[in-house]
């Protein structure tokens, strides 16, 4: 977002809507800014994390780090955790498409337990606590228990990657976000050979979210999501703990959630409260709910036809009215070259 | 007095219009404004719609004539709103690509569904001058009954594009039913009081 790349400053200056125009250029003369008072302390931290021969990659691949994030609630996270961020590793294959901005990614959520409505989660999800919170692992592993968020995160080191994300409603986001890979945390637990299937749940209480009390709901909650063993293990799974630098804000899954770049958004469960490895494949909200619309893959493809919103193009967020952000979708979201492998001989009209 | 105020019916009813202009103009529609015309357009088309066939059970149950005097520019109000609503979704959802919006009518029931609405309504809002009024005649009558499809096309609609919760499309299906309940009730009780009084 700091360094524009030639293809951004072409979209502005074809942006015609002067308010459009009038932020971005805000946003980046806020991005000199930043450059001129804090670009010489990145510089030596991501030297001193890359080394410094990869002097190029490290330009391209520098931390998120000033972003307006003035009245957007902020996750209380404990200190233990806050200290962790400015360490955290620049991923070198994160995208370099610009940036869906902190507050249009903090405040157009999808989190059905705290309403339905695209601002709800950010006005009602002040109420969830956050800390202190704990994490169940059971089923398939040698170590199961209930651990705390601290026993789960301190193991890991963190890392920034840049993914795209992409709504089954057509929708679609750039995110910074800052996590680790799921792979490594499940490995922690010694996974025996009967585990094929993970399964996620998130927090289950209406005390804390009023979306759970509305009645007329077609979704069973607890919400519950699921994914097969390799693709838990593929490298491009995490664990999101944050985006932009900073702790996850509760509508966005605060304080752990699950971030699956090639599959469409609802598969990234939030505020994950327990993981389970299993034999068969696990029962998924959506896929339950509405199972000709929603399979348990939900792997990002234009060819397969939705029976809500078609998955040819998205909107990329933010956009516009008179000037739409359209973005031609690709195949697993342009992650295949990472992840096609593990559907090979798959018919994905049918495993949808 | 309904009748005398007409003028103001006329601007309350631009108002959400008015207003959708102002969050355009004032950048106020969010990162998705794109959806959020849209959803605005369609859920105010189905409100006037309601209202319009809210008048003539208000006027059974009250006596007062009056508001039948404002039930065409209340439909066609609704008319309007559809209008917007279908354009908006044409030229800021589908971009004007005429095969996706085959694709949609065809694939997607719930557009399918809202698409055959629109459709009803057209030829109501086209006979609603009174010139086509005095040319049908009885037929005029018939031909209008078709709101009451219109309706429970639009509640259709609204019900299907439901993701999971329902409690909205919900109220609205209620709102619907009793209104066509109190028509109903009121007629039956009608036609026996002239059957008693003969």
């Amino acid at each position: 977002m700091l360094i524009k790349k030639p293809s951004d400053i072409k979209s502005y200056e074809i942006t015609p809507e002067s308010a459009y125009f009038n932020r971005r250029q805000f946003m980046k003369r806020l991005g000199q800014a930043a450059m001129l008072t804090a670009g010489s302390g990145w510089l030596t931290a991501c030297a001193e994390e890359n080394g410094s021969a990869q002097a190029q990659s490290i330009a391209k691949a520098k931390p998120v780090s000033l972003v307006s994030t003035e009245g957007v609630k902020q996750y209380p996270a404990p200190k233990w955790l806050k200290e962790k961020f400015p360490g955290r590793k620049i991923w070198s294959d994160s995208t370099h498409e610009e940036l869906t901005p902190y507050e249009d990614v903090t405040r157009y959520n999808n989190f059905y337990e705290f309403g339905t409505k695209k601002g709800d989660p950010a006005k009602h999800a002040g109420s969830l606590i956050t800390d202190p919170w704990s994490v169940t692992i059971d089923g398939e592993v040698e170590k199961p228990g209930t651990y705390t968020l601290e026993d789960i995160l301190k193991p890991h080191d963190f890392e920034e990657r840049i993914y795209r994300l992409r709504c089954v409603e057509a929708w679609s986001m750039v995110v910074p976000w800052v996590g680790f890979q799921l792979g490594d945390l499940l490995k922690h637990f010694n996974p025996t050979s009967k585990a094929k299937y993970v399964a996620f749940t998130t927090l289950n209480d209406p005390e804390q979210m009023p979306g759970l009390k509305l009645p007329f709901s077609s979704i069973e909650w607890p919400y519950v999501e699921g994914l097969r063993i390799d693709e838990a293990m593929n490298p491009l799974t995490l664990i999101g703990v944050g985006l932009y630098g900073k702790t996850m804000p509760p509508q966005n899954g605060a304080p752990l959630r699950l971030v699956v770049p090639w599959k469409y958004g609802f598969k990234s469960i939030k505020s994950i409260i327990k993981i389970s490895l299993v034999e068969k494949e696990p029962p998924t909200t959506w896929n339950k709910s509405a199972p000709n619309e929603y399979g348990f893959y939900s792997n990002v493809n234009p060819n397969v036809s939705h029976p809500r919103w078609s998955q040819k193009r998205e909107r990329r967020l933010p956009s516009s009215l008179f000037n739409p952000n359209y973005v031609e979708t690709q195949l697993f979201n342009g992650y295949a070259e990472q992840v096609a492998h593990l559907y090979k001989g798959m018919d994905l009209a049918k495993y949808y | 007095m309904i009748k005398k105020l007409k003028p103001i019916w006329f601007l309350l009813a631009l108002s959400p219009a008015v207003y959708l202009v102002y969050l355009i103009i004032t950048n106020g529609l969010g990162p998705d404004p794109a959806k959020t015309v849209v959803e605005f357009l369609g859920i105010w088309a189905l409100r006037f719609l309601w209202i319009a066939l809210s008048l003539t059970p208000l006027k059974l149950i009250t006596g007062n004539g009056q508001f039948i005097s404002i039930r065409r520019m209340m439909g066609l109000y609704a008319f309007f709103y559809v209008c917007l609503h279908l354009t908006a979704y044409l030229l800021f959802m589908l971009g004007l690509q005429w095969s996706n919006l085959w694709e949609d009518i065809l694939e997607r029931p719930y557009i399918t569904v809202g698409f055959a609405a629109w459709l009803v309504l057209l030829p109501l809002a086209i006979t609603s001058t009174n010139k086509m009024i005095r040319r049908l005649g009885k037929k005029w009558k018939q031909l209008h009954k078709g709101v009451y499809l219109a309706a429970c096309l639009a509640a259709l609609h609204f019900i299907w594009l439901a993701k999971s919760n329902l409690l909205e499309p919900i109220v609205y299906l209620t709102i619907l039913i009793l209104l066509f309940a109190l028509r109903f009730i009121k007629k039956t009780s009608k036609a026996k009081t002239v059957v008693a009084d003969n």
